[in-house]
């Protein structure tokens, strides 16, 4: 009955060889010294500005879900659990932190101790804590962006300034650390670079609105949105970025979509279970329900409505998208607004909120969120709970019958409506 | 003896004052300064720090809410915060939906934690009679764009609160809210330091209700009863006990039930240093009420902050400045009082832990909901843990 339709054309491979090499540089990086690494957060990560130093990101939430996916994300939890930290703080600094204190790499290569720890602070107060936490174990330099919240419809001309202001002490900072001078040419191309990066990654989050889709706009999305962090200011990333736009447009072009029929269409709210992401997977698949959208592909940056990075005016650009487009630093109202979007525009039939129990960010009000989709607009919404890197709060039997009663429940009306409408 | 009996009576009386007000879910205080001149208007703020002089020089009544306590049973704010998140956001939208907000006319959140900026967002939708705004506290204390940033931000709420009150605000009412709210930070810090030198003078619990008091009560009526209280309690004639010093830390935001700070003095604990609704104790010193009054404040709260778990300033960790406070109140211990499921609190546990015992400090964790706690245990752990100290 359960189909496993992951999308595996050329970009699966090149997406591993690209992950690959960037954990080679890290390694090279901790042996050498050389080059400079700058940890950062995924979401509205400033990696062009790393570029103008020739510096490599280092994202511990890679890691963590890489851990995770692999299935060894419990034992650096209880690692850093020893050491204090609480069952309800956020897994994903526990692994990271664990990882740490056990040196444990996700790929066995090493790891270097960061030239700066750079908190890019959108939205997540965890973030704030986690690299408070780093630079205290191991004494690298911090610096904190702060990033003013998504408080008014529109970001103000203060918080702008604000941001710019902080991007160019970073470079001061970033100047003494490395001993090296800000190439500030190499920044505007890596500005460029990521206007097309992003424009193709747009165009392909829009060809989930045809039906069938030719991918899973969670599932999938995921395996491309390393690249999307790593080498989206690279032409490497463009170059990334055009292949995987063109296999999927050919397939798309073909109607070829995930399942053999496309039955069901979804809008994904939460990050996925990684330490179950198969297991959670065919829970869909056995529906044939394809993801059309999902906000957690957003939290990197929120393209698909037409934000473009700009060379003509890169600190600004690089600083409105930290602030306002990325779903983190987007207020709950906002994202409630992006969903309804998706839904009418991709042309769901559902949402399903996934309630992360590590991720207040994402997590803390999504009944509101469940109560404004059924009540006030009347659409079919499922609400599971479980955790994106905590092995003991996945409960399967409970959220397999869950889903498949939404499903149950999904195919009465359509079968109701249908006969209503003959 | 005689002459005791009576000051102990009158300050019985301004305590059971203090307790009902923040007891009373229906504010009644609140709607009583309302009523006395119709037309006025009450702005809430959830914790732990709002710039209150704002709300005052336009006109209005400051309320600090925190939470309901065990005075409110959920109906409708479990389905729409779940699992994991902590009591106060659960009881806040509770109260709201429940009507007991009413008085208020609006309400102001902060950049604290990721539950507290979702909840000021849900209540958004569910209540969009109310101004309801939130508020960008800095985490970057270090760049020179700070203050002027925080400043524009204040602006930018102050421009709100006229056109809610209908009251245009000169510098000058903001300079004299400042002076007001200064007077009364003062007062509260000589309340603290008396603590920390005759702790026998004033239990925790006393001085925490005549604190939180100011949460409800106008700033003018709120500091003559501090000032009245601190002449009391210096005349009092009590015994020491025998107890030994802690500094109470993790109860910043959602607040411990009363019955659980007596129960740790009781236990044998003097109270020295807390951060019990640690926003009206905010500012170590004076902001100052001259020059442009708004800048001043923003430059405060970057630069005259006291540490807190909701306040990131890495040019000074947190851990140090909890040794240095334990240590300036000659603390023989730590005791951390984290409301369950503030994440805040449980992640600073960490490193405050290994300061401490880096200084060689003892500590203990406790964790409470404002709803429940199990009584028993937690007295048993703190003897306990007194025990161990004393006869070490
Ligand atoms: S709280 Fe959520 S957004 Fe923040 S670090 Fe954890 S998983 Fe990421
Ligand atoms: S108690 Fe803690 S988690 Fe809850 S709102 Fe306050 S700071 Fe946030």
């Amino acid at each position: 009955m359960s189909e496993k339709t992951e999308y595996r054309g050329s970009i699966h491979q090149s997406q591993k060889d690209l992950m690959l090499n960037w954990y080679e540089q890290l390694d090279r990086a901790a042996t050498t010294g050389d080059p400079p690494t700058v940890s950062m957060m995924i979401s509205g990560n400033c990696v062009e500005l790393l570029e103008g130093f020739g510096a490599v990101p280092l994202y511990p939430e890679v890691n963590a879900l890489q851990l995770a996916i692999r299935h060894q994300s419990l034992d650096p939890i209880l690692a850093a659990e020893d050491l204090g930290y609480a069952a309800d703080n956020c897994a994903y600094v526990k692994a990271d932190i664990g990882c740490m204190l056990k040196g444990i790499t996700p790929t066995g290569g090493k790891l270097p101790t960061p030239t700066l720890i750079l908190c890019n602070f959108v939205g997540c107060n965890t973030y704030l804590k986690w690299f408070e936490h780093t630079a205290k174990l191991t004494g690298a330099p911090l610096y904190v962006i702060d990033v003013p919240f998504m408080r008014t419809d529109e970001p103000r001309k203060e918080d702008v300034e604000y941001v710019v202001r902080q991007l160019k002490e970073t470079v001061e900072k970033l100047e003494q650390l490395t001993r090296r001078k800000f190439d500030y040419d190499r920044f505007r191309q890596a500005v460029d670079c990521s206007r097309r990066s992003e424009d193709l990654w747009s165009q392909i989050k829009h060809l989930a609105r045809s039906t069938p889709s030719p991918f899973d706009a969670y599932f999938d999305a995921i395996t491309l949105m390393g690249p999307l962090y790593v080498y989206r200011a690279k032409p490497e990333g463009v170059e990334f970025f055009e292949t995987a736009l063109a296999e999927l447009q050919a397939k798309r072009d073909a109607g070829h979509g995930v399942y053999e029929r496309e039955h069901y269409r979804l809008v994904m709210e939460g990050p996925p279970p990684y330490p179950y992401f198969r297991t959670f997977r065919d829970m869909f698949a056995k529906w044939q329900a394809c993801a059309v959208a999902s906000t957690y592909s957003t939290v990197g940056g929120l393209w698909e409505f037409g934000f473009r990075h700009d060379p003509d005016h890169p600190f600004e650009s690089v600083a409105l998208h930290m602030i306002e487009q990325n779903v983190t630093n987007r207020n709950y109202l906002q994202r409630y607004e992006q969903i309804r979007r998706y839904v009418e525009e991709w042309n769901a039939d559902g949402v399903i909120i996934h309630f992360v129990k590590s991720c207040r960010l994402f997590s803390a009000g999504q009944g509101d969120m469940r109560d404004y989709f059924t009540k006030q607009l009347g659409i079919p919404t499922l609400y599971i709970e479980s955790d994106l890197e905590d092995p003991r709060y996945f409960a399967e039997a409970q959220t397999k019958n869950r889903i498949d009663a939404f499903f149950e429940a999904l195919e009465h009306s359509k079968a109701t409506a249908l006969r209503g409408s003959a | 003896m005689i002459m005791n009996t009576v000051l102990d009576s009158k300050m019985e009386r301004t305590f059971d004052k203090c307790r009902e007000l923040l007891e009373d879910l229906q504010f009644t205080a609140v709607r009583e300064w309302k009523r006395a001149q119709p037309g006025r208007k009450a702005v809430a703020y959830f914790p732990v720090y709002a710039p209150v002089e704002l709300i005052h020089a336009a006109g209005m009544l400051p309320v600090g809410l925190s939470g309901a306590g065990d005075r409110l049973d959920l109906q409708y704010a479990d389905a729409r915060f779940g699992s994991f998140i902590c009591s106060i956001v659960k009881t806040t939208l509770e109260m709201g939906m429940t009507e007991h907000l009413q008085p208020f006319d609006g309400f102001l959140f902060s950049s604290i934690c990721d539950s507290a900026r979702n909840l000021c967002f849900v209540m958004k939708r569910n209540f969009p009679q109310m101004y309801i705004d939130f508020i960008h506290l800095p985490h970057n204390p270090s760049s020179p764009a700070t203050p002027p940033f925080l400043a524009a931000e204040y602006r930018r709420i102050l421009t709100c609160l006229e056109q809610l009150s209908g009251h245009k605000v000169s510098d000058d009412d903001l300079r004299n809210s400042i002076s007001l709210y200064n007077r009364n930070r003062a007062l509260i810090r000589e309340l603290y330091a008396l603590r920390a030198t005759e702790p026998q003078l004033v239990r925790a619990w006393e001085s925490y209700l005549l604190v939180r008091a100011g949460n409800l009560l106008p700033v003018e009526e709120h500091t003559k009863m501090l000032e009245d209280a601190l002449q009391e309690l210096r005349t009092r004639a009590l015994k020491k006990r025998d107890s030994i010093r802690v500094v109470v830390e993790g109860s910043f935001c959602e607040q411990p039930p009363l019955v659980l700070i007596r129960m740790v003095e009781e236990a044998g604990c003097y109270i020295v240093g807390d951060d019990f609704t640690l926003g009206q104790t905010w500012f170590e010193t004076d902001v100052p009420a001259t020059g442009d009054p708004i800048l001043e404040l923003a430059d405060s709260y970057v630069n005259r902050s006291v540490y807190s778990s909701v306040r990131h300033d890495f040019r000074k960790p947190r851990w140090t400045a909890l040794v240095e406070k334990v240590k300036a109140t000659r603390a023989d211990a730590v005791l951390f009082l984290i409301a369950k499921f503030c994440e805040p609190a449980y992640f600073d546990y960490v490193p405050y832990k290994q300061e401490l015992e880096r200084a060689g400090i003892p500590h203990l964790q406790l964790e409470f909901e404002e709803k429940l706690f199990t009584f028993d245990r937690v007295r048993t752990e703190v003897e306990t843990f007194v025990e161990s100290l004393v006869f070490d």
